[in-house]
């Protein structure tokens, strides 16, 4: 199918776009890479009757290094962010996320800004920034703030951006010494969304004791999910066999996803705690490689 | 303005004007296939400023000052195909044909952008792409010789 008519506005700063926003509020959608836009569009599960084009944003493309953290441009490509050295030395878990998102001429085009605005519950970067506990970078014509992941995602498909804002910026803590992290995911066929993924990253001290734990889950849940319990139950220890399976038992009983035609819902659960195992198992190794 | 396999174009498209339906529909360049229009199947993939590209998930008017290649300009003028063309054809990695644009062009930038390819890569970076016919074992193994080729040449370009 054809998408229906709109009419097309192609602002060439962010002061631009939020004006555009703020004008058309209601009936203006923005377009980033069109990854997940252009295909409802198409379906006409979606007719914008204005769409506001940032991809002649030079400004919002980047990915700079600032200190704690790393600052990417919400209009940053997939395909750039799976090739900087910056991210995969930094934030090695946003290095493996990407690798796992669709496929190669998927990534040439969609952006980092609007994976995590649509916010797809099956979808790896907003588990992985919610696992990190990075920060959304909000613009509107009000002024800017800063969003916590774990307040910026709320339900399916939703976040908590209002209808004037544009997502400007993702910041993203940098990975602490002796740190692993793994994002490990199942689907159907490699490159489609995953029927369950993990997000993980240990902090081990020197005697290979887990000190710090970050875990969240996509596919699983109405949006991504941190999995606190499975982490209160490994912060602490060393990951023994019996910590690993009491920690995959814990992630099975902590999601209550939804059957759909891909896959039951006891086999989303089911496939919750394998991941979660592969995942840990491979951040401590990562971890203790590193040493 | 666009520029299309090295040729300068100027067109108008209503903005909802899909870049396939532009290249087949107005340019005529109808070796761009639709399959699925949702991203999925990869039959429409071209080559946009280096990069694979699905284009019936970009609007035309996005591509204004972009460089487009697509499978017609993948011969030489004079009509010499492309060595990946020429190891299809070796490697029988074709029946009906209607994925093999969409296939050559992922292949093109897939081979082209990465230094080393395993089988196991291969396989990853060329499930962008569905084929209902071959079973992909053809395809695998044209874009290996040809991910072999490049990599003779930069050593002997090297050496
Ligand atoms: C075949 C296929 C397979 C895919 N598989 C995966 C997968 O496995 N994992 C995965 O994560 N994704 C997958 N995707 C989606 C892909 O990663 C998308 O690129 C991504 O989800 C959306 O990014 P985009 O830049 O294309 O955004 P768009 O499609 O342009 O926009 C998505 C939404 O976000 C809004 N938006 C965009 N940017 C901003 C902004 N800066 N501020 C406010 N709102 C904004 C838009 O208005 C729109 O509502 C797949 C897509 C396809 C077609
Ligand atoms: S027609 Fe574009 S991916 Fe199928
Ligand atoms: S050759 Fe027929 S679809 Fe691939």
């Amino acid at each position: 199918m054809k998408p229906a008519s709109f009419s097309y506005l192609l602002p060439k700063t962010v002061p631009e776009a939020v004006k555009m926003i703020a004008e058309h509020s209601g009936d203006a959608r923005f377009i980033a890479g069109g990854q997940s836009l252009v295909p409802m569009m198409n379906f006409r599960l979606a007719r914008p009757s204005v769409l506001i084009d940032l991809n002649r944003i030079p400004d919002l493309s980047y990915i700079k290094d600032r200190g704690d953290y790393i600052a990417v441009g919400a209009m940053t490509r997939e395909r750039m962010i799976e090739n900087s050295d910056i991210v995969r030395d930094m934030c090695p878990l946003v290095h493996d996320a990407t690798l796992n998102i669709a496929h190669l001429p998927i990534r040439s085009r969609g952006t980092i800004g609007g994976s995590i605005s649509n916010a797809d519950p099956a979808a790896e970067y907003p588990a992985t920034m919610l696992a990190l506990d990075a920060f959304m970078v909000a613009k509107s014509e009000r002024g800017e703030r800063e969003i916590g992941a774990a307040d910026f995602f709320d339900g399916v498909l939703s976040t908590s951006l209002e209808a004037d804002e544009i997502l400007t910026e993702v910041r993203i803590p940098k990975a602490p010494a002796n740190s692993g992290s793994a994002f490990i995911e199942i689907s159907r066929r490699q490159g489609d969304y995953a029927l369950a993924g993990i997000a993980a990253q240990v902090t081990l001290d020197d005697d290979e004791n887990i000190i710090g734990i970050q875990l969240a889950a996509c596919g699983v849940g109405p949006g991504p999910v941190r999995l606190n319990q499975v982490e209160d139950g490994v912060r602490g220890t060393t990951l023994t066999a019996e910590i690993l399976s009491n920690a995959k038992e814990a992630a099975t009983a902590a999601v209550d996803p939804e059957g759909d035609v891909h896959a039951t819902a006891a086999y989303r659960r089911k496939l919750t705690g394998v991941m979660t195992e592969r995942a840990l198992r491979k951040a401590v190794l990562r971890a203790v490689g590193k040493k | 303005m666009v520029t299309v396999n090295g040729e300068q174009i100027s067109g108008s498209a209503e903005p909802r004007t899909l870049l396939t339906d532009f290249l087949r529909d107005e340019l005529r360049l109808t070796g761009t296939h639709v399959g699925c229009e949702h991203g999925v199947c990869g039959a429409c993939t071209v080559i946009i400023d280096g990069f694979a590209t699905r284009s019936c998930l970009m609007f035309a008017v996005q591509a204004d000052g972009s460089e487009i290649q697509t499978i017609e300009g993948l011969a030489s003028a004079e009509g010499e195909m492309h060595p990946l063309q020429k190891l299809f054809a070796k490697h029988r990695a074709l029946q009906c044909g209607f994925c093999t644009p969409g296939m050559l062009m992922t292949a093109i930038d897939l081979v082209q952008s990465s230094k080393k390819l395993s089988e196991e890569d291969i396989r990853i970076g060329m499930s962008a792409a569905l084929c209902r016919c071959t079973g992909y074992e053809g395809i695998v193994n044209a874009v290996s010789e040809y991910a072999e080729q490049l990599q003779d040449e930069e050593a002997s370009n090297v050496g």
